[in-house]
């Protein structure tokens, strides 16, 4: 009986260790540089989570897809959006799959399990969109980078914009949900520090759009300005309304960048018209570095490229000044942090640099719908940098 | 507030009340009469507003849209009732929550089959593209008003069909007591079929009047679906009127919750619901 039992447990153990990769030599031998893209490629930001994952390529292609001299290996996971499955996903590519980077997410609730695991494990990761304020101030990481923005980030150049129209009393209004939050403190610090009021502030719960009861209070209390942080769908719906409720060109609306984000088509653009907006890019930036992403990323995959597409090329730049300076050596980790840390990336939305929390210190730009443009009046903020707060790297 | 405001406000918590009721009365109808709990009820909202999306892009009419998309979704109702939920009448409440939750990811992966996963917006239709000023910085859109007509109109037939007429008398007579009603004589299979179909084609009728409001989105019926528990639970299980009362009150606080107590308005109309079922357990107007 013994023996059986011994059998038994050596080949469950030997099964185990198989299993994890133990036996498996594969991964040693292979010289390539493991890439893992954990993106939402299905459900409702699979639209963002391709343009990260394209601008990403394109960044790499245009250096023969190599990082630091050895060739490239990509593995995908659709993160489908799902906090639940973020620490599952995110483990999957760095135990079973061994990525030397891993390259995600766009959704902050899938961010934090991803941040969870790089914290434990150590590996390398690139943010290409998540604006989670945790990411890169109270839970900072050596091994944590980020190529978009924190989610004050875009709004805390709102307020200077707002005084310098002579807009002095404000109503803010948002999701109440944590991007909503961190949105509205960052109006809250550059428009009390601009010398503004904000007279009420509005919430609903998030993904509501039953809009009609606070726009009534807006027009009630007939502020000099609104400002708000909605995106997506519910930002649509929240321009319509506004406009319906006879409020646009009555009192001006601000709002966060991804107020107006690749939404303006035929038929919200007349709604949408004199909107204010800060963020990091616009589609309708004239540069010359924009101008050739632009068309390279339109020939390429036949469609036009947004800020998503522009977070993700980044990140692919970032990894590859990285991957440079230390020769493609990645178990070199402190080199290669330092080296990422001190990057100037040549980006499509104007260079920027990382700051000591390792989030962008960029350029923030004041746009204004015009038919269905966000056209660029100027920038709002010079060399924008989120304070990370609370992080220890500091 | 001043007055002005305040019936503003008014008339936007009886316009959503009156909406949440549509959707409501097929869900306390079918779970009154058939003791199905349908959680799929809000996908049947979403397959509304989808419907509206769909046919104004064919044929540029919202009322012919809305017209051939009630047909469709009450073909849909009557469909379903005969292919599946026919044969849970019977079952434990669990397997029914199990089919209709299993229900809601069929349609969301056949919307996103059909429509993707897209925000889609319906037009309002040029003929109500107007607002009324109100106030010197308030207007309200005229379609607001027509759906609150709408919504009005319906409610009325609704509740005229239901205590007034004699197809109204065997649907409440079925609540009451299904077994007895058999009995009488009455074709209680046939009923069943004709309230699931009327109830899928409300919730439905709802999701495309709302559409030109609201955007059309994926998972936009799921919201909506809890509310509707919480009209059902407030009103009464089953009882028409009471989804009525439930779903002005519902309504009314929570447009007032989010202007007067704003940090507290996600959960008043939850508050609402505790306090009732304290003290009427059975909601306020169970039969």
């Amino acid at each position: 009986m013994t023996t059986r039992r011994l059998v038994l447990t050596r080949s469950a153990a030997l099964l185990g260790a198989a299993s994890s990769g133990l036996l498996l030599p594969a991964h040693a031998q292979s010289n390539k540089v493991r890439i893992g893209l954990m993106l939402p490629y299905t459900g409702t930001f699979a639209q963002l989570g391709q343009a990260c994952d394209n601008g990403f390529r394109m960044a790499l292609e245009e250096k023969g897809n190599q990082l630091g001299g050895r060739d490239v290996e990509f593995f995908k996971v659709d993160d489908e959006s799902e906090p639940s499955k973020g620490v599952e996903n995110a483990s999957k590519l760095v135990q079973r799959d061994k990525v030397d980077v891993l390259i995600g997410s766009v959704h902050s609730g899938v961010q934090m399990g991803i941040h969870k695991v790089a914290r434990e494990t150590g590996v390398l990761n690139i943010i290409p969109n998540a604006g989670m304020h945790a990411a890169t101030r109270a839970l900072c990481a050596p091994n944590v980078f980020r190529t978009s923005f924190t989610n004050s980030q875009p709004t805390l150049a709102l307020g200077k914009a707002m005084m310098a129209k002579g807009h002095k009393k404000a109503v803010w209004i948002t999701w109440k949900y944590a991007a909503g939050d961190e949105a509205g403190e960052g109006f809250k610090e550059g428009y009390l520090a601009a010398g503004g009021t904000i007279v009420k502030e509005l919430g609903l719960p998030f993904p509501n759009v039953e809009f009609q009861a606070l726009l009534t209070e807006i027009a009630s209390i007939k502020p000099d300005a609104v400002a708000c942080f909605f995106s997506g769908g519910g930002a649509s719906k929240f321009i319509r309304d506004y406009a319906a409720a006879g409020l646009r060109g009555k009192i001006p609306l601000y709002g966060s960048g991804f107020l107006t984000e690749g939404l303006l088509d035929d038929d919200l653009a007349p709604s949408a018209q004199g909107i204010m907006t800060t963020l990091h890019y616009s589609t309708s930036l004239v540069s010359k570095r924009n101008d050739a992403f632009r068309l390279a990323y339109a020939k390429k995959f036949k469609m036009q490229p947004d800020v998503y597409a522009v977070q993700g090329y980044d990140a692919g730049q970032l990894l590859v000044q990285g991957a440079d300076a230390v020769k493609g050596d990645f178990t070199n980790k402190k080199a290669l942090h330092a080296a990422l840390e001190a990057a100037v990336i040549d980006s499509p939305r104007g260079k920027f640099t990382m700051s000591k929390a390792h989030n962008p210190v960029q350029d923030m730009y004041l746009r204004e719908v015009k038919g269905k443009e966000n056209v660029v009046l100027g920038v709002a903020a010079k060399a924008l940098s989120d304070s990370g707060a609370g992080c220890k790297m500091l | 507030m001043d007055f002005a405001n305040f019936s503003i406000q008014l008339l936007n918590g009886v316009q959503y009340g009156l909406l949440l009721f549509l959707l409501a009365a097929g869900l306390t109808l079918i779970f009154g009469i058939m003791g199905v709990v349908n959680l799929a009820h809000g996908s049947f909202y979403m397959i509304g507003a989808y419907l509206a999306y769909a046919l104004t892009g064919a044929w540029d009419s919202l009322a012919l849209a809305v017209v051939v998309g009630t047909l469709i979704s009450i073909a849909l109702g009557w469909g379903l009732e005969k292919l599946l939920f026919r044969h849970f009448y019977h079952r434990p409440h669990l397997d029914q929550v199990l089919l209709t939750f299993g229900l809601i990811y069929i349609f969301e992966e056949l919307r996103s089959m059909l429509w993707g996963d897209d925000v889609h917006s319906v037009g309002v239709p040029e003929a109500l593209n107007w607002s009324i000023a109100l106030t010197d910085t308030l207007s309200y859109p005229a379609y607001r008003l027509f759906m609150l007509a709408i919504c009005t109109l319906l409610a009325l037939g609704l509740w005229l069909f239901i205590s007034k007429t004699k197809l109204g008398m065997k649907i409440r007579a079925g609540a009451f007591n299904s077994d007895m009603a058999q009995a009488l004589g009455i074709n209680i299979v046939r009923l069943h079929a004709l309230v699931f179909a009327m109830g899928v084609a409300l919730a439905a009728l709802g999701g495309m009047l709302i559409a030109p409001l609201s955007s059309v989105y994926p998972h936009m019926g799921s919201q909506v679906l809890i509310m509707c528990f919480v009209v059902v639970v407030i009103g009464g299980i089953g009882s028409v009127r009471g989804a009525l009362t439930a779903a002005l009150l519902v309504g009314l606080v929570d447009t007032f919750g989010k202007v007067l107590l704003p940090q507290f308005a996600s959960m008043l109309v939850y508050v609402l619901m505790a306090l009732v079922l304290l003290y009427k357990p059975e909601g306020l107007f169970k039969q």
